[in-house]
């Protein structure tokens, strides 16, 4: 397969940026978008270009660190998949690609394709935990939590963090991923205690990080590599209104 | 607590949610006293009249909603600059994948609303625009709603402008009226679909209420 | 031959050991402890959990990774469980079990002490994971699930879904996150370790690369904690993530520290197979898979029909007929050997024929694909989007790859290396698996190295040798960062014609033939030459493009694989010296009449501990002898 591909071009963050078109050949349906990436990078090498720079850790969807644009939408056409999971039989020969990184005000683009998504490390630092130190826990049996709720709370937990959400939100705001983590604990027993602090200072983080509000289009929950539902986002919301009510 | 409350964007969404239900119930009940005019000209100059007789009521219902509007218009305008701001640098390649025309559009669809209820109140409240219809009165000396509207109505270019304004009306609330139980916290995965297509459905209703009187003065069946 | 090294292992009965040990440790006094500085490099499991334990005990922690964010380590990526002898299941388990299976399943190259601790924290870590919010699975009465895993006859893995080591990381990463809110931990993610400190004799702080800015600074501190995980990415394929890799154990073995069994490394046989000379990496499928898949190959060579045209009577359930009473569930390093084996003989599946089926059809008739979507749901659906195929239908192809490294970094009983003040945990350090790792047993040993041990062992070393935390003007500092920053320049002026990606294929190739999953003596010699010449090449002719005071990926690449490159020849060289088979290591010459590996006790029951002796020149070998008096030596069987 052959594309033609159109990729943002920044030295650095104080750098304006461009796109740039490349042409890439030979490309087997089997590889990864990522792999294709290596591909255009070895060929920018041998030819004195300065590769790609673009975030990838693990390579297998759960690292969260893979965060393309593209064609628009964030880690591409296909659902529940990351970038690194999105393989090019996805695509017709002769397609042409448009990468871009993740664009938001909270998401400065450090490189090329990088961009810094400390912005929701701060998130949680605000409140995502529960606190306990180590050794004062309980049996962990001692503690019954139903087979329903411990689901539903794996469900939200599953966020990898990618930022895929605030990328593809028309908004870009971080509602999907907080409101999984805020989710997560609320729903669980252990969470309790800190529950109504919790949602209050990490709301209240995530706007001051820059990032849009929700408008309920739920474009986040249809790119979320881990189909995080947008009902964690009204369970949020509901958790917000309570916390502020009592 | 009310800073705090105002300030954050969860808060905010809750208010714009609030006064859209209220603006919502409104339009409801508007919809509905004005679909008395298939009722006759006699009930529907009643009901105007009833309506004018009771200002203590009217008065302040009238600066309660514009208070409700007021504040729905102020708290979007500004989450819609903030959701500006948060991507200063747009896509090059810009992609949609299930958010409906309708979300999209909710800010411009809103002033459009804004400036057709401005246009509304001239017309037939303040009876500015088209005062030769403004001033009848029906046999029993009441002031004749029935006749101004329908004499209105068979103005193609207002019928055009009340039909496309309840065009956007419906666009606007078929998004805003689905979201408020996601605003306010009531939605969940189960509800998600009756709330989306209870949210569709009333917009939808508005739309042929509001739009079946231009539309049927125009093919004369009202007269 | 050097002096034996000392474990300062605790004297008394085993199950005593910690509890005594504990008792001797010196504390450090509660008000003393926010004066002393610790720098953790590492962010996963053991890492982030050893950082939060040591920040809410008071002390003041600097943490690194390289990533972008500390919950990206690679911990994350950990599908199947962790063990605990809880004994919810009454199945018959105890800590003893454990101890014995872990002692057994490391074909007893381990250190009997540190297992049994391992054994008897296990439970201690589910209790803190639970109360951190860790979603475990659950039965419908509301207590915690079990399944079993990996060769284990009891049910003692707890999991969530297939995504355990993401939860538990999470847990940690939130249990960090706190202590960063609360000022006690200053996180330094985009940083990557260059070099390890020494001042007269003790590790006192590192030298890392900003990897935004490129620049170069030293931090020092009273303490150093390395948790930076395995170098399994020397063989290039693995199913490690892309950017993990040897050099901060590596430095620190430069620096003076023993680097101990580099030689066993641990080969999965449950990934999905090579699919052409692209590949980056290999994707894991969970070992739970073998609980219900039937591993099969067609019985005649060269056996080109679809899995379906092939009739029962014509496969070889490979794995049932050699292994009658595991079966399938035969250990990672038996189940490996096998595959290689069935493929060596040509009868291997896939365009490669390099694959071997791992077949639900039975389990899917037994409790419907309802009830297998249920419990691998999330791994069928990583393998259908990987391969394009449906598993539920056809047999997935499966591969052995190289998956996580026994050895590393030389510790004693308090997580020590042989440089006072270097502690290093998890998967970086050596000690609690022997020479073949149970599944399961990974994320209990770097949560067990976090929560319970180093938070203890490290206050024994504070209180013993007093604050001497240097500054980072001492001319060790300034030394080591000129050398850091020399080595960058080198880097990008060599200005040469192949990229680094090939230098590293080509040594993971290297590696992987003749140091893979099994190997022998012309094999390894073949490779102790070859490699210096490719490191010798890679240095005249790399061609990293781009400047140092940037972001550039190449350049952290290129140091990355420069490392490997020199510590590939200390992993030959141990593999070369170990004659013998035993767990992950299997020497040809070494094996029984049926094919097993044969151990020699006699002559290897030691831990070989190799000091640096300078680039290219045979490192020195300690030995920690290893003495089994609680499980008796024997012949793994799993026939």
């Amino acid at each position: 397969m052959n594309f033609r591909l159109k990729i943002w071009r920044q030295r650095s963050a104080e750098d304006r940026g461009r796109m740039a078109e490349y042409p890439v050949k030979d490309v087997s349906p089997d590889m990864s978008f990522l792999e294709m990436l290596d591909v255009l990078n070895e060929d920018l090498t041998q030819k004195g270009e300065e590769p790609l720079a673009f975030e990838h850790d693990c390579r297998e969807g759960i690292c969260g660190a893979c965060s393309l644009m593209i064609n628009g939408i964030a880690h591409g056409p296909e659902r529940a998949a990351t970038a690194c999971q999105l393989h090019m039989r996805h695509f017709k020969d002769g397609d042409t690609l448009t990468v871009e990184p993740w664009r938001a005000k909270a998401f400065p683009v450090l490189r090329d394709l990088v961009v810094d998504r400390s912005a929701l490390d701060r998130i949680v630092q605000a409140g995502g935990f529960i606190s306990v130190n180590t050794g004062s826990a309980p049996e962990a049996n001692g503690l019954l939590i139903s087979k329903e709720t411990s689901e539903k709370a794996m469900e939200a937990a599953a966020c990898i963090g990618c930022g895929a959400c605030v990328a593809s939100c028309k908004n870009a705001s971080a509602m999907l991923f907080t409101a999984a983590k805020v989710s997560h604990l609320a729903l669980l027993p252990q969470g309790q205690p800190e529950r109504a602090a919790r949602v209050k200072k990490m709301i209240a983080r995530m706007d001051e990080e820059g990032f849009g509000n929700c408008t309920n289009q739920y474009e986040c929950e249809a790119v979320c590599p881990k189909e995080i539902s947008v009902s964690f986002i009204a369970r949020m919301n509901r958790e917000y209104l309570k916390a502020q009510s009592t | 607590m009310c800073k705090e409350f105002l300030g954050s964007s969860v808060g905010r969404k809750a208010v714009v949610g609030v006064t859209g239900f209220i603006l919502f119930g409104f339009v409801v009940v508007h919809t509905l006293g004005n679909l008395q005019i298939f009722l006759g000209r006699d009930p529907l100059n009643a009901y105007a009249y009833k309506l004018q007789s009771l200002p203590w009521l009217l008065w302040p219902a009238r600066v309660f909603l514009l208070a409700v509007l007021l504040v729905h218009l102020w708290i979007s305008l500004w989450l819609a600059v903030e959701n500006r701001r948060a991507r200063p640098t747009p896509y090059v390649f810009k992609d949609t994948v299930q958010a409906t025309l309708a979300s999209r559009t909710m800010v411009m669809t809103g002033l459009i609303i804004l400036l057709f209820i401005v246009y509304h109140l001239l017309h037939f409240t303040f009876g500015a625009t088209n005062p030769e219809f403004f001033h009848l009165t029906d046999a029993k000396g009441r002031h004749d709603v029935y006749a101004m509207v329908v004499l209105s109505y068979r103005n193609y270019w207002i019928s055009g402008t009340y039909l496309l304004a309840m065009f956007f009306l419906c666009l606007h609330l078929s998004h805003g009226v689905s979201s408020i139980p996601q605003s306010l916290g009531w939605n969940d995965e189960r509800w998600d679909p009756l709330f989306k297509w209870a949210g569709r459905a009333a917009a939808l209703v508005i739309f042929m209420g509001n739009s079946s009187m231009p539309l049927a003065a125009v093919v004369g069946i009202l007269k | 031959m050097a002096e034996a090294l000392d474990a300062k292992t605790p004297s008394g009965p085993l199950e005593a050991k910690w509890d005594k040990r504990r008792f001797e440790l010196k504390l450090v006094n509660p008000a003393n402890k926010r004066k002393f500085e610790i720098i953790v490099v590492g962010t996963g499991l053991a890492g982030a959990s050893a950082a939060a334990s040591l920040a809410e005990l008071g002390y003041g922690v600097r943490v690194f990774c390289f990533q972008d964010s500390p919950r990206r380590a690679h911990s994350i990526a950990a599908q199947g469980g962790i063990n605990a002898a809880k004994n919810y299941q009454n199945d018959g388990d105890s800590v003893w079990r454990l101890f014995y299976d872990t002692v057994k399943g490391g074909d007893f190259r381990s250190r009997e002490a540190n297992v049994y601790r391992l054994a008897q924290i296990s439970s201690g870590i589910i209790d803190q994971c639970a109360a951190q919010g860790v979603p475990f699975a659950r039965e419908y009465g509301g207590h915690l699930a079990n399944r079993s895993f990996g060769g284990a006859q009891v049910s003692r893995t707890f999991y969530a879904q297939g995504q355990t080591g993401q939860q538990l990381l999470l847990g940690a990463y939130q249990a960090l996150c706190r202590q960063i809110a609360l000022g006690r931990v200053e996180m330094r993610p985009r940083a990557e370790m260059l070099d390890l400190v020494t001042v007269n004799g003790h590790a006192k702080g590192i030298v890392v690369r900003d990897l935004v800015t490129g620049k170069i600074v030293s931090y020092s501190a009273d303490a150093v904690v390395l948790a930076t995980g395995g170098y399994a990415n020397v063989f290039y394929l693995s199913t490690n993530a892309k950017g993990c890799n040897v050099t901060a154990i590596y430095r620190a073995y430069k620096k003076g520290a023993f680097f101990a069994n580099p030689c066993f490394t641990q080969i999965h046989p449950t990934c999905i197979p090579v699919t052409g000379e692209y590949q980056s990496k290999l994707t894991l499928m969970s070992e739970s898979l073998r609980n219900d898949g039937r591993v099969w190959v067609p019985r005649v060579k060269g056996d080109k029909r679809s899995p379906h045209e092939i009739p029962e009577a014509e496969r070889d359930y490979f794995l049932e007929r050699k292994y009658p009473s595991f079966g399938n569930l035969a250990p990672r390093d038996i189940a490996s050997r096998s595959a290689k084996e069935v493929c060596e003989e040509g009868k291997g599946v896939g365009k490669s024929g390099r694959g071997v089926y791992l077949d639900f059809a039975e389990a899917i008739r037994q409790v419907g694909a309802e009830g297998i979507r249920e419990r691998y749901g999330n791994l069928f659906d990583m393998y259908a989007k990987i391969t394009a195929e449906n598993p539920y239908q056809t047999p997935m192809r499966i591969y052995p790859a190289a998956h996580y490294t026994m050895g590393g970094l030389w510790v004693d009983y308090h997580l020590m290396s042989n440089l006072p003040g270097l502690f290093v945990i998890g998967e970086a350090n050596f000690s609690d698996h022997g020479a073949n790792r149970l599944g399961a047993s990974a994320l209990m040993q770097g949560l067990a190295d976090g929560y319970f041990i180093l938070p203890y062992t490290i206050g024994d070393y504070l209180a013993s040798t007093g604050k001497r935390k240097p500054e980072t003007d001492h001319p060790e500092f300034k030394k080591a960062e000129e050398e850091a920053g020399g080595r960058i320049r080198k880097l990008l002026a060599v200005k040469g014609k192949r990229t680094v990606d090939s230098f590293h294929r080509q040594l993971g190739a290297l590696m992987w033939e003749t140091c893979g999953m099994s190997r022998n003596e012309a094999g390894l010699k073949k490779a102790l030459q070859e490699i210096p010449v490719l490191r010798e090449e890679f240095w005249k002719n790399v061609k990293v493009l781009g400047e140092g005071a940037q972001l550039n990926q190449a350049l952290e690449h290129a140091g990355r694989a420069a490392d490997f490159l020199e510590f590939a020849e200390i992993l030959c060289h141990d593999a070369l010296h170990r004659r013998e088979s035993c767990g992950g290591h299997f020497r040809q010459e070494h094996q029984t009449a049926e094919g097993e590996a044969l151990r020699d006790d006699e002559n290897f029951c030691y831990a070989a501990a190799w000091e640096f002796q300078g680039i290219g020149r045979p490192p020195v070998l300690h030995q920690e002898p290893l003495a089994f008096e609680h499980v008796k030596l024997s012949q793994r069987s799993y026939r």
